[in-house]
């Protein structure tokens, strides 16, 4: 149930629901796609990338001098969590053939396929394995496999999504290895949406041309999660997962080649060394930054780790410029604010309409296209509905999914949507969901090639932390298929490497070379990072603790 | 849009966290009020949006002797609530390989037979956040039906409350999830798309179109874009 004061804007999306219903059945467009000047408006006026303060230029590194959001610049402008000089560089602690550092799916993949080319492999992750954004996608994975669809309209389709910046050997990557990821997901047993013929149920996402989105009801990435984790546990012998682990620096040698990772044990509080002839970053994104102070749809421990380790090692960045604000991210109720509503809901017919009840857009544009119309919309065109406490969203008129659908098409493809209101006694077959853009998408990070090698010898990335892929904008269910195509990629190449090296002395050289950055640049802070964690409690608690000043965890 | 602990103006309540009394706002969910009292949660803690199952939690209210489950992040306080979280539960999983495993009712009989224990006691549906009827598919993998079990098992997050509570010792999560698995691999129909287009790709049919769109201009390609048919919803 929504609060009195809505309820006029409720009865007015109510009263135009008719009218919108009847275009969506008669096939034609609901509302017309926007050209190529009019997406370049409304970027550049709304999309908050490009507000004034966003970003800043790098002064260390290998970016140093180019323009990045400033959040990011800030993480890197700081100190190691550790001096390289108290640290024992004798002890190893774990050796291994190839280290994977993150947890999620692109982590996972990596360590399946580094296995099944002859390596030993360590996964060291934050918090559990699976605790990850992977888990978190609802609406799907692209995939290129209707007879009327192919490799090339998704390529297409990702490279115009990413404003023609994507580089085109990943983009093939991505494209050409979609089929083949859905079918070996598929004999790892995930459950993917069926018609009665076996084939695939595919819909139609923002920015696409055809219907190639792949689903698991609402629950995509928790369906492949839940198995890569079940698969991954299942080879103890060749694969061993040090959980609450997190990486905070890169370990090299003597020669310049990356040589494993200092890993922190968030419970012991020590310091732990992985000597690996290989190693993988797989740490995803950087929602838990709160970029410009949104919320976000990330999970916890999704603070751009693997970025700033990778790129004290001397990695370069790409696209580190371009965040994604998910268009429907939940305003209403607070409790749920800036949860992510899937593109699933837009999918499957759900309109985003102001608060006079008026469609204002083509519903599947783009995301960053689609994020700034909605901006518009409560800002500049002040339609937006606002809440008791401030916030402005729009309706997301999901109630037209049962009339288009049937009904029942919501409790049957989109449970956790239907799960997530009905706690806060919200029926959205029956009412609209409040919504506004929500921090998503780490839309660039590690540059890597088309076998997820970086420019370090024995470095590799895949998936979120990566950048490249999807340009300066991705598509929905382009991450999810981002994150198999490329983990198992780099768990390939990792391995078949880790057969070759010769690894020399170890060092962490690479840091003081940092820190000597940071003093000739003449940056002076007290940050610290990686951060690891976000920091929830209240200033007066913080004080307490004399932690204040802190950018997430530091003991 | 900042992610904000509660305002301080909300009415507060008091809540027993392990055992210790604190002040937090009204309206919180368990997690906001285990952050807002100080804690920085490492176990305990994932992603703060009901489909990790990091967050299982145990509770009371005064008022009652029963022992209530559910998600941090999904629970809303009420006052007097005394809680504590699972950080960890050392649950049996069967190491398997899934290419060897038959989708019948003896691999359960074999590598999960604590399964044939289950006591119908419903425990296990009780005590789910997702409102999963848990009893009801592990009673129809009882009765050999992998279909079904996959079926009301989909929505699992896995955080293991059922586990916890289970006087059988069945491990239901690690039960459904291989349930699952042999229904998608073996038991779902298999559609002819996705295995001729796997056909073309080893073909090299898409190789050409896409070096061509490797190397085309970009404003050339941008037409190309621009121009491209939409297919309906």
């Amino acid at each position: 149930m929504y609060p009195e004061y809505m309820q006029e804007s409720l009865k007015l999306v109510e009263k135009t629901r008719p009218e919108r219903l009847k275009k969506s059945l008669s096939g034609e467009k609901v509302f017309t796609p926007m050209t190529d000047a009019e997406r370049g408006e409304v970027l550049t006026k709304f999309h908050p990338d490009y507000k004034a303060d966003a970003r800043r230029k790098i002064r260390i590194g290998p970016n140093r001098g180019e323009n990045i959001t400033l959040e990011v610049a800030d993480l890197l402008e700081s100190h190691s969590r550790i001096n390289p000089d108290d640290f024992d560089l004798s002890r190893v602690d774990y050796d291994t053939d190839v280290l994977v550092i993150g947890g999620g799916g692109g982590g996972a993949g990596a360590a399946l396929l580094a296995r099944e080319n002859g390596a030993k492999v360590i996964i060291a992750t934050k918090l559990r394995i699976g605790d990850a954004n992977s888990m978190m996608s609802q609406g799907g994975i692209q995939a290129s496999v209707n007879p009327n669809d192919s490799p090339a309209i998704h390529y297409l389709d990702a490279l115009g999504g990413g404003h023609f910046d994507n580089k085109p050997d990943l983009v093939r990557a991505l494209v050409m290895d979609a089929p083949l990821v859905i079918k070996w997901l598929e004999e790892l047993g995930v459950m993917f949406d069926k018609d009665s013929n076996g084939n695939m149920v595919t819909m139609l996402g923002g920015g696409c041309s055809r219907k190639r989105m792949h689903s698991a009801r609402d629950y995509t990435g928790a369906a492949i999660m839940r198995v890569l984790r079940d698969e991954v546990k299942n080879h103890p012998e060749d694969i061993q997962v040090i959980e609450f682990s997190p990486a905070i620096e890169l370990l090299m040698d003597e020669g310049g080649q990356v040589a494993g990772a200092i890993l922190y044990n968030l419970e012991t509080e020590e310091y732990i060394m992985v000597r690996a002839k290989s190693t993988i970053i797989a740490t995803g994104g950087f929602g838990r930054l709160h970029i410009k102070e949104f919320a976000t749809t990330n999970h916890y421990g999704a603070t751009a780790d693997g970025l700033v380790l990778g790129y004290r090692a001397g990695a370069n960045l790409l696209y580190m410029d371009s965040v994604q604000y998910h268009p429907t991210g939940a305003v209403y109720p607070e409790q749920i604010l800036g949860f992510l509503i899937t593109e699933k809901v837009r999918t499957m017919g759900a309109q985003p309409v102001n608060k006079f009840g008026e469609l204002f857009v083509f519903p599947l544009e783009p995301r960053d296209v689609e994020s700034s119309s909605f901006i518009r919309e409560c800002t500049e065109r002040g339609k937006g509905i606002i809440t008791h406490t401030g916030r402005v969203g729009i309706w997301l008129d999901s109630p037209l999914i049962e009339l288009i659908n049937g009904e029942g098409a919501i409790q049957k493809q989109l449970p956790a949507m239907y799960r997530q209101y009905n706690r806060f006694d919200i029926d959205i077959t029956k009412e609209p969901m409040l919504v506004f853009p929500t921090l998503h998408y780490q839309n660039g990070g590690l540059e890597i090639n088309d076998q997820c090698e970086t420019k370090i010898p024995n470095l590799y990335a895949a998936g979120e932390v990566s950048g490249g892929v999807h340009g300066r904008n991705r598509l929905m269910g382009n991450s999810v298929l981002d994150y198999n195509v490329f983990g198992r990629r780099a768990g390939i190449a990792a391995a078949l490497n880790a057969k070759e090296v010769k690894l020399g002395k170890l060092t962490l050289k690479h840091i003081k070379r940092y820190e000597r950055e940071l003093q000739e640049a003449d940056i002076h802070t007290d940050k610290i990072s990686p951060m690891l964690l976000p920091n929830y409690t209240t200033p007066e608690v913080r004080a307490r603790q004399l932690t204040a000043h802190y950018e997430g965890t530091l003991r | 849009m900042e992610e904000k602990t509660p305002s301080p103006k909300a009415k507060m309540i008091s809540l027993y966290i392990m055992g210790k009394k604190y002040e937090v706002p009204e309206g919180s969910t368990i997690m906001g009020a285990l952050e807002y009292a100080g804690y920085q949660l490492k176990r305990g803690c994932g992603c703060r949006e009901g489909f990790c199952g990091a967050c299982a939690t145990v509770y009371r209210t005064t008022d009652d002797y029963k022992i209530k489950t559910g998600l941090a992040c999904q629970t809303v306080v009420e006052p007097n609530m005394y809680l504590a979280q699972i950080p960890f539960f050392p649950a049996n999983k069967a190491l398997y390989d899934l290419d060897e495993l038959e989708p019948s009712i003896s691999t359960f009989q074999e590598i999960y037979p604590e399964l044939f224990r289950c006591v119908s006691c419903n425990t296990c549906t009780k005590a789910c956040p997702q409102d999963l009827e848990v009893m009801d598919y592990i009673q129809a993998l009882i009765r050999g039906d992998i279909a079904q079990a996959a079926d009301l098992s989909f929505d699992c997050i896995m955080c293991g409350l059922c586990a916890a509570r289970c006087p059988a010792e069945i491990v239901q999560y690690n039960v459904a999830v291989l349930a699952r698995r042999l229904y998608g691999k073996y038991l779902s129909k298999k559609g002819e798309y996705l295995e001729s287009r796997l056909k073309e790709i080893k073909e090299h049919k898409y190789d050409k179109e896409i070096e061509e769109f490797m190397h085309m201009d970009r404003e050339s390609f941008k037409k190309k874009y621009y121009a491209r048919d939409i297919e309906k919803m």
